[in-house]
């Protein structure tokens, strides 16, 4: 299984974390300063695995942002660089060729797509286009309760006026 | 309304912060917003509260604290709305930890919006119970996730099987509820489901025996026939990466059967038709391909025997092996090490590329090529594989030469099929990387060496030939130190000369200046320094023509700096001037350490014996209690009785005097410090051989009448006395190690942990006048509290009166002492006194124990107190 996601820049800021086993806050923090420490420094043409207390970290990088994926010795490391490449084709299709700007304006976004694509560290959806479908009607019923609330206020906003006049 | 609170947009905020130029700047944006979200929270704001919870996230994400926005979370979920509960959910999936108590509030509402009527909803609830929930939510709603993999759309049906993962590893016991429903996903057409469906069956598997015979008979050939279609499939545009229709879905059906297959002809004979289809037919030119194809031969090296599949496998690995692609070459490595227990053979021949792989670039695969040739070898091929990673370990860069001389020590340690192999490939080893080398590597060189009596000879030579190239490898230069001090006369006179030789010429005082150089040069270590001032004083009788020179360079270091070494020049100038009758039999040839105790040492635990003494001797303020005629009794013994020592005890007395503690003096008085490894080894190094006294306390008490007989020599030795009552005292230190070295043989710590463990006494504290022994155990199931019953022995000719006990601890320690058995302690052993107690270790597994003691009692009326510390306790308490 994976046991967390993380996504750090090339200056080693965290633009999303995902954890899927118990890591306490602390540990978060020191897990994420250890590993961009070992991920960041290595050079271009080296393999996409680190192994890590016990643990293997697959990381792709794409631009200027890591993609790393905890995961067990045993489980499959290409199919996680898969998955990963999944997530990244996903994103660009949300956001139009995505940016490493598009992640930090709308960090609440990506983390709803790949809860779509995610559960409890395993894959949930291989399709892209299922992913995207079930990420928009989620964004519409948002914006249907947005306009709601906003058409209400307005009522309520006439009806102080009038009653003011 | 708070007029912050409806302040900045989430927008704005993070724009804000991203234009801070400094630390300090962007400290002060996020202080200001969570002073502003803390007021909105405690006006209980409904209208931006998931604005303000979005932030926080922003905020965590940047490493603030924001544990105070958790009750928002719960609050955002509880509401009605959508938008509010997706934020909420996701606020709770990225404060909140499972450990946390917080998130039992949020089961009702977990529970209501499974049982919502937007799906949308039930989906969020199911994603968060899939990430985060805890042991109890996973039982209180289980019948609801279990309902929902039947729900109308596939959508919910595959978040509820991964949610039914998370369940049944939190709760195993709720696996068998999950069998029959995630049985029937397995005829699911919607790829979402399979692939969830299965990865719920295989883990269902892991957790069940139950589940796994029950999937194995029924969905076998079911699950067989879902891969021939999906290997069958024409292209499949939603599902397709690289011509593969969904490698994902392949994938999980390959994992599922490789367990299913596992152990079962009946199941493998079924599954090998098609797995020899996936190994032939699949595309290994992109990773999509090459991940499935990986998966592959997992599967054939688990399943039962199929000769020709596994020849297919092994060429795929092959394949890999040569791959010009990173990844792919390091999961080749990998998936041949599972491989290895299946066919040892096959693995064999892909050798040569493994060892090219051990010379990589990348650090990743140099590693795993390393654990895989460290498999790889044994009888047969030790002595190419050794020659090739002693070569490769000059070439390689600084960080790999630890793992790489660690791996290689182990495989000569291991498979040395004779000595001289074994004590030249150490040679080379020592010289290349000598740094790099545990202690206890060169502790067994010498071990082996020892025990080697027709390659003393042959090992001092080269010892010394590589000490002549490589002297700045500290741990070479100790085993050479040590080698020249023993067998200092096989060095000049060429004994034992093997024919591969080349013979040497070398002085008494080459080997002399060995050892002055390897003092003198100011990046040798105290052991080393140490070690050479023993190897001086033992040249001292075996080269008469040098022992003036000896003589000199033993007193340059009366002034040193280190304790240490000030007290070692002076005592071993003393034995040099004064004690000529008895020093031949001071310095005679170390006797064959023994090989089975060294070894039963290693396996066992490391109990830290020296530092007892030591750090009691430390403590005591000078000249209070600790009689300062006990630090000289040793040579007192010798000088006063005419009848030079036997040579057996000798050895005893060489152990007392060398055995002194190494660990550096400038370390503040008080600090319980570990013992270094290599001090203690060094200790026993010294000391087996000998025959252990069966109780230390009879020579003591001789040594003290004796002492009292003869009164003239003592103060004769009066100001060595002063000396020595500084520092570390040899007497004291002797029967800790003793006991130690039979302790080794016992079977180590860690087993015994389980119930009621049973730890080996060990002598707390020690003087010449007080002993302190503590019977250690433990209470099953409580592995925080120690029991120590403390046992006082009275190792003096007088009775003590009003014997006082009393300890103390540091905070993370709780103490509970029970009252002693007597306050009279009778003389010279005659009985003991007991005492009980308890301590409570509220760091257990971090700290270990220590404990600050203290003795008074009278004798005669007259008052002495002993202090000190003990910190030789196991490790794990």
């Amino acid at each position: 299984m994976i046991h967390f996601v993380l996504l750090i820049s090339r200056q080693g800021k965290v633009r999303l974390t995902k954890w899927y086993s118990a890591y306490s806050q602390k540990e978060r923090t020191k897990v994420i300063r250890e590993l961009s420490g070992l991920i960041l420094t290595r050079g271009p043409k080296l393999c996409n695995f680190v192994e890590w207390r016990g643990l293997r970290v697959v990381y792709k990088r794409y631009a200027s942002l890591y993609f790393c994926m905890c995961i067990d010795e045993d489980d499959n490391e290409l199919e996680i660089l898969e998955i990963i490449h999944h997530y990244v084709e996903v994103l660009d299709r949300y956001f139009g060729s995505v940016c490493e700007l598009d992640l930090i304006y709308n960090f609440h976004k990506a983390y709803f797509i790949l809860d779509e694509l995610l559960i409890a560290g395993e894959l949930q959806e291989p399709s892209k286009r299922t992913v995207a479908r079930l990420v928009a009607a989620q964004d519409s019923l948002v914006e249907t309760a947005k306009e709601q609330t906003s058409s209400i206020t307005n009522i309520i906003a006439q009806a102080a006026n009038t009653a003011s006049l | 309304m708070n007029p912050f609170s409806s302040g900045t947009r989430l927008r704005d905020m993070i724009r804000a912060i991203r234009s801070c130029k400094t630390a300090a700047e962007e400290r002060a944006v996020v202080r200001k917003e969570c002073a502003a979200i803390r007021a909105a929270i405690s006006e209980n704001d409904q209208d931006y509260r998931h604005r303000n919870l979005a932030k926080l996230m922003f905020i965590h994400m940047l490493g603030y604290p924001t544990h105070f926005g958790q009750m928002e979370c719960l609050k955002l979920i509880a509401s009605s709305g959508f938008p509010e509960k997706r934020i909420g959910y996701l606020g709770l999936m990225l404060l909140l930890d499972e450990r946390q108590e917080v998130l039992m509030l949020v089961t009702n509402s977990l529970k209501q919006d499974l049982n919502h009527s937007n799906q949308y909803i039930i989906g969020l609830a199911l994603c968060a119970l899939g990430n985060i929930c805890s042991a109890e939510m996973a039982r209180d709603l289980a019948p609801e996730v279990e309902r929902l993999l039947q729900f109308r759309d596939p959508n919910i049906r595959k978040k509820a099987a991964l949610c039914s993962i998370r369940i049944i590893k939190k709760v195993p016991d709720l696996a068998e509820n999950f069998i029959n429903p995630a049985a029937s996903l397995l005829r699911e057409k919607h790829h979402g489901v399979l692939i969830t469906g299965i990865q719920l069956c295989t883990d269902l598997c892991k957790v069940s025996s139950e589940a796994l015979e029950y999937f194995r008979e029924k969905c076998t050939e079911g699950l067989v026939k879902t891969l021939k279609d999906m290997a069958n499939s024409p292209y499949a545009p939603e599902y397709d990466i690289a011509g593969i229709t969904d490698p994902f879905l392949h994938i999980r059906l390959l994992k599922l059967l490789r367990i299913l297959g596992q152990g079962d002809a009946d199941a493998s004979d079924c599954m090998n038709d098609i797995l020899a289809q996936v190994a032939t037919k699949i595309e290994s030119n992109k990773n999509a391909g090459n991940a499935i194809l990986y998966e592959c031969v997992g599967t054939i090296m688990s399943i039962e025997d199929n000769g020709g599949l596994r020849v297919l496998a092994i060429n795929i690995l092959g394949r890999f092996l040569s791959n010009r692609d990173n990844n792919i070459r390091y999961v080749a490595l990998n998936m041949l090490m599972k491989a290895i227990t299946v066919d040892a053979q096959a693995v064999q021949r892909h050798r040569a590329t493994i060892l090219e792989c051990v010379k990589d670039s990348d650090a990743s695969i140099r590693k795993k090529a390393l654990d895989l040739v460290y498999l790889l070898v044994n009888e047969s091929n030790v002595k190419p594989l050794t020659k090739e990673l002693i070569e490769y370990l000059e070439a390689s860069d600084q960080e790999f030469k630890g793992v790489l001389t660690a791996k290689i020590c182990s495989l000569v340690e291991k498979f040395s099929p004779e000595k001289i192999w074994y004590i030249d490939q150490m040679l080379k080893v020592l010289s290349e990387a000598g740094n790099f080398v545990k202690d206890e590597v060169w502790h067994a060189l010498i071990v082996v060496i020892s025990n080697a009596s027709d390659l003393h000879g042959y090992s001092v030579r080269a010892l010394y030939r590589a000490f002549q190239t490589s002297a700045e490898q500290e741990t070479l230069v100790r085993v050479a130190v040590w080698c020249i001090g023993e067998y200092g006369d096989m060095l000049v006179n060429n004994v034992g000369m093997l024919d591969i030789e080349e013979p040497i010429t070398v002085t008494e005082s080459d080997a002399v200046d060995a050892l002055e150089v390897s003092i003198k040069r100011h990046n040798s270590d105290l052991t080393t320094k140490a070690m050479a001032l023993i190897a001086l004083l033992k040249l001292s009788s075996r080269f008469p023509s040098c022992s003036e020179r000896i003589k000199d360079i033993i007193l340059q270091n009366k002034r040193s700096f280190v304790l240490e070494l000030q007290q070692r020049s002076i005592e071993f100038n003393c034995i040099l001037q004064k004690h000529q009758n008895i020093r031949s039999a001071l310095v005679e040839r170390m006797p064959v350490l023994d090989e089975a105790t060294f070894s039963g040492r290693r396996a066992g635990s490391l109990p830290t014996s020296v530092s007892t003494s030591t750090g009691t001797a430390r403590n005591l303020p000078n000249g209070i209690a600790k009689p300062a005629a006990a630090p000289v009794a040793d040579l007192l013994d010798l000088s006063s009785d005419d009848a030079p020592a036997p040579s057996s005890s000798g050895g005893d007395f060489l152990q007392d005097l060398l055995g002194v503690d190494l660990s550096p003096a400038s370390a503040p008085p008080g600090t319980s410090q570990p013992p270094k490894a290599g001090t203690d080894v060094l200790l026993d190094l010294l000391s087996i051989g000998t025959s252990p006294p069966a109780q230390s306390s009879s020579p003591a008490s001789n040594i003290l009448s004796s002492i009292q007989d003869d009164k003239a020599s003592l103060a004769n030795l009066n100001g060595l006395a002063s000396l020595t009552s500084l520092s570390p005292n040899a007497t004291s230190a002797s029967p800790a190690p003793m006991m130690d070295l039979l302790d080794g043989f016992g079977p180590s710590p860690q087993k015994k942990e389980e119930n009621g463990p049973a730890y080996p006494s060990l002598v707390a504290y020690e003087s010449s006048t007080l002993r302190m022994t503590f019977n250690i155990s433990k209470q099953p199931g409580n592995p925080q509290t120690t029991l120590i019953q403390a046992i006082f022995t009275n190792l003096s000719p007088n009775v003590y009166n009003d014997f006082l006990f009393q300890a103390a601890v540091p905070k993370f320690l709780q103490l509970h002492l029970d009252p002693a058995s007597s306050n009279t302690l009778p003389a010279s052993g005659n009985g003991s006194i007991t005492q009980s107690m308890k301590v409570t270790n509220s760091q257990h597994g971090k700290k270990s124990l220590v404990m600050r003691i203290r003795i008074a009692y009278k004798i005669n009326n007259k008052d002495v107190l002993e202090e000190g510390q003990v910190s030789n306790f196991p490790r794990d308490l």
